[in-house]
């Protein structure tokens, strides 16, 4: 009853590895009455007994092998400009004139400002936080649906800083043979020395990584100064303390394990994935049966099929996180292109076509082995989707960032009382009416409140115009909040809630900003 | 039994390319769907106890464990109140500059002077936010009893010093230099009839304006304004600042305009408590409060 379990493999769908996994086990289980000891198909490694099985794992030390070729090319050149920029960003000066940081990239926590290059953001337009996030949400998924866990592979920064630290590891304890062999020696100089300067570097990278970080929190060179002669504030230090212990313990010995256990990403992407986006497969339509090459030959002889994978497992072997793409989709698999560029060498050293390990989609493959015909997809409801989210939220944001004014006003009304009546009878409105400066110099704004015909404006801590409107004064950028009260004699409906008009002019008679708000009655 | 035993060797002979990668299960099976055993990396097991070492040396640093009449005091002798202490000293020492300018200005000079009138609403606000708004209200909008501080009428005077002298010294505080003097109870003291008491209500109700019952005898009324009240709220009702007795003849009621809320106001007395502030808060705070209070837009 089992041939649908067992024939599994080799009809590679679209489903995930690790459900795959689960049908011929669950066929067995129907067939079997006592299932719950005998379904278990051990490997060699694991015990039979579910009782006996390990709750914990040790990691199993991956060596992967130095490659080279497109993939390769094109990771190195990705890690030099993140890299690059992640480290140097923080000197880049950009000069915006007296009264602000000179920084390029500056996060001012104290004065609550952001600064990038020509952008400068407050507190209250952090909402473009929000726009950067789902734009940043939304490249990932069209990533995802363009060709799988590119994010993963190139970009996300604990490929990237692995892959450093296992270029550096790679450089001192030598390549995979030679490290593993070493690895099997007894503890003596050479291999305690080679794992002291490892482990060293390892930490050098790991201190600098902390240490650029800070950076974009302060002037950079003055803080670099302040760090060298231990003058910076503590808070500096602990952070190059806690990122340098990160960084070493993420890239240096958690490694695959980081994406394996503790990254939401794989699982949401295998939910978000569908069958049109290209992922790095093995073409086992052309691979299977594998057969080395005497073995293929031998095959050939008797007028047999032999596969174009020699099975030489090249493309395991220099797997950063040690899958064997050849099973299959899998969620351990970063799809870091490594093991193309693996297999193209040895397919080119064999006399084979290349890409035999390759972008492709399991659709295009199982039509090679039906002799239908393959297509690439790019242009698909999802694809057009989230890159007109993409366009629509950059277009809102582009245009806000293009038209605000460099002047903000707003307007809290007094929630108690609302409002008050005079000894008089006469009503009063009281607000506090917030100017944000956000000039270099300082500026005077008049303010003029409009739509209660009649009534007395008065603020307090500012002077008055030549018309008697309050003239209020806000240093450069800076906030100022003045208590505005607003006065009428006029007598008013029932419940009444006028809508006022308050606007700042600036001193070139222009509307620096308005805002509305309402003066309420009895 | 065989069969199953011939299906498991043929699995397990499976060349590399042919086999799914085989995971054990828990033994745990529910409607044929069972439970892949994945274990957890080992790091995650040390993590785990490096938590319980962690709480450990919790437990040694910071005061935690009642002992019978005492408590564990942590080996540096943390304390949340010194921390709370130390980060008071701290805001004193941020504020220092200009505290020292708003105790040496005048109230007036503080209030023209824009970063100065900045600062004193900012500490003014949080002083009565902490102090004066359970009886005065968030904005100053007062209640029934406890006086709006927004309006412009005031019983002990709006200016910046009578606002800093209530401030310092209170109501009815037991300050020999507060506010003193109260409404007295006419009716329950038995200084005035109740038949009085009816047609003296009516009369004020009358000056300032509003609605009196027909055929109420103002004229008997204000006889008796004039020989019991005009003492102290003046014989045309206009109050008297010195006595904290309310001016009868605007717009503002502490206790209400209605008939009922004079009548009992009459009856029973009024003499509400303001405490004398200038022992609890510093002379540069009650300033600060002083300049808020005032600059609420009723400050005369």
């Amino acid at each position: 009853m089992c041939p649908s379990g067992l024939s599994v493999s080799a009809g590679v769908g679209p489903t995930a590895a690790v459900m795959r996994a689960a049908h011929p086990l669950s066929d067995l289980a129907a067939a079997a009455t006592d299932a719950a000891t005998t379904t278990t198909i051990a490997e060699s490694d694991f015990p039979s007994d579910p009782d006996d099985e390990p709750l914990y794992a040790a990691r199993k030390k991956i060596y992967p092998q130095r490659v080279s070729g497109t993939f390769r090319r094109l990771k190195w050149a990705l890690l030099v400009i993140t890299l690059g920029i992640y480290y140097f960003l923080p000197f880049v000066r950009w000069d915006r004139g007296p009264n602000a940081p000179n920084q390029a990239v500056l996060i001012d926590f104290p004065a609550r400002r952001f600064y990038f290059f020509f952008i400068e953001i407050w507190p209250q337009e952090v909402y473009y936080l929000t726009g950067l996030l789902i734009i940043a949400a939304m490249a990932l998924f069209l990533m995802n649906a363009v060709a799988g866990r590119l994010w993963c592979g190139y970009l996300c920064p604990q490929t990237v800083w692995t892959d450093l630290f296992v270029t550096v590891e790679r450089w001192i304890e030598g390549d995979r043979r030679e490290h593993l062999l070493r690895d099997q020696q007894p503890w003596g100089l050479d291999r305690a020395t080679r794992a002291a300067a490892k482990h060293f570097c390892w930490l050098m990278i790991a201190w600098w990584t902390g240490g650029a970080w800070v950076l974009y929190f302060g002037d950079a060179p003055t803080l670099v100064r302040e760090l060298a002669t231990f003058k910076a504030p503590p808070v500096a230090y602990g952070f190059i303390g806690l990122l340098t212990f990160t960084t070493y313990a993420l890239a240096g010995w958690m490694r695959e394990q980081v994406c394996v256990y503790m990254c939401p990403w794989p699982r949401i992407q295998a939910a978000l994935t569908d069958e049109y986006a290209l992922n790095v497969c093995y073409r086992h339509d052309r691979g299977e049966p594998r057969a080395s090459l005497k073995k293929a030959a031998a095959l050939h002889e008797h007028g047999q099929a032999a596969g174009d994978c020699i099975d030489c497992r090249q493309c395991v072997y220099v797997c950063p996180t040690g899958v064997d793409i050849r099973n299959g989709p899998n969620l351990g698999c970063i799809q870091c292109g490594l093991c193309i560029d693996a297999c193209d060498a040895v397919m080119a050293k064999v006399g084979r076509a290349p890409r035999l390990i390759a972008y492709d989609t399991d659709l295009n493959i199982r039509a090679r082995q039906h002799g239908g015909q393959t297509s690439y997809q790019f242009v698909r409801m999802r694809t057009l989707l989230y890159a007109a989210i993409i366009a629509v939220v950059g277009g809102v944001m582009a245009y806000a960032l293009a038209t605000r004014h460099a002047q903000a006003l707003t307007i809290i009304h007094d929630r108690n009382p609302l409002f008050v009546r005079l000894s008089d009878g006469a009503i009063r409105n009281g607000y506090a009416v917030h100017i944000a400066n956000k000039n270099r110099e300082t500026q005077s704004f008049v303010l003029k409140v409009t739509g209660l015909a009649g009534a007395d404006v008065e603020t307090f801590g500012s002077d008055k115009s030549a018309e008697g409107q309050p003239v209020i004064t806000v240093g450069p950028d800076q906030t100022r909040q003045v208590r505005v009260i607003v006065t009428t004699r006029q007598l008013l409906e029932p419940n009444a809630s006028i809508p006022l008009t308050f606007s700042i002019v600036t001193a070139n008679g222009q509307v620096g900003a308005t805002a509305g708000d309402r003066f309420v009655g009895p | 039994m065989s069969g199953q035993t011939e299906r498991l060797d043929k699995l397990a002979r499976k060349p590399a390319s042919q086999s799914t990668r085989q995971v054990p299960t828990t033994g745990h099976e529910w409607d044929g769907l069972q439970e892949l055993n994945r274990p957890l990396p080992r790091w995650w097991l040390w993590l785990f106890y490096a938590t319980i070492v962690w709480s450990v040396g919790y437990w040694l640093v910071y005061p935690a464990w009642p002992l019978l009449s005492s408590y564990s005091n942590g080996i540096f002798k943390w304390h949340s109140r010194a921390a709370v202490s130390s980060d008071l000293a701290v805001l004193q020492t941020q504020r220092g500059a200009m505290t020292t300018r708003l105790a040496a200005a005048s109230l007036a000079e503080i209030e023209s002077t824009p970063e100065m009138l900045d600062f004193a609403r900012a500490l003014g606000g949080r002083a009565f936010a902490d102090n004066c708004a359970p009886c005065h209200g968030a904005g100053g909008g007062g209640a029934k009893g406890y006086p709006n501080l927004v309006d412009n009428d005031w019983l002990w005077g709006g200016s910046l010093d009578a606002i800093s002298q209530t401030i310092t010294h209170g109501v009815r505080s037991g300050d020999e230099q507060g506010h003193q003097g109260s409404m007295p109870a006419f009716g329950r003291d038995g200084m005035l009839k109740r038949d009085e008491v009816l047609v003296v209500a009516e009369y004020v109700r009358s000056l300032s304006g509003l609605s009196t019952t027909a055929g109420a005898d103002l004229a008997r009324g204000a006889k008796i304004f004039a020989d019991n009240c005009a003492v102290c709220h003046g014989p045309d009702g206009k109050g008297n600042r010195a006595l904290g007795a309310p001016n009868l003849t605007d717009q503002i009621w502490l206790y209400g305009s209605d008939t009922q809320a004079i009548i009992e106001g009459i009856w029973n007395g009024h003499g509400g408590v303001m405490p004398a502030w200038g022992g609890k808060l510093d002379p540069v705070t009650i300033k600060a409060l002083t300049v808020y209070v005032h600059t609420f837009g009723g400050g005369e």
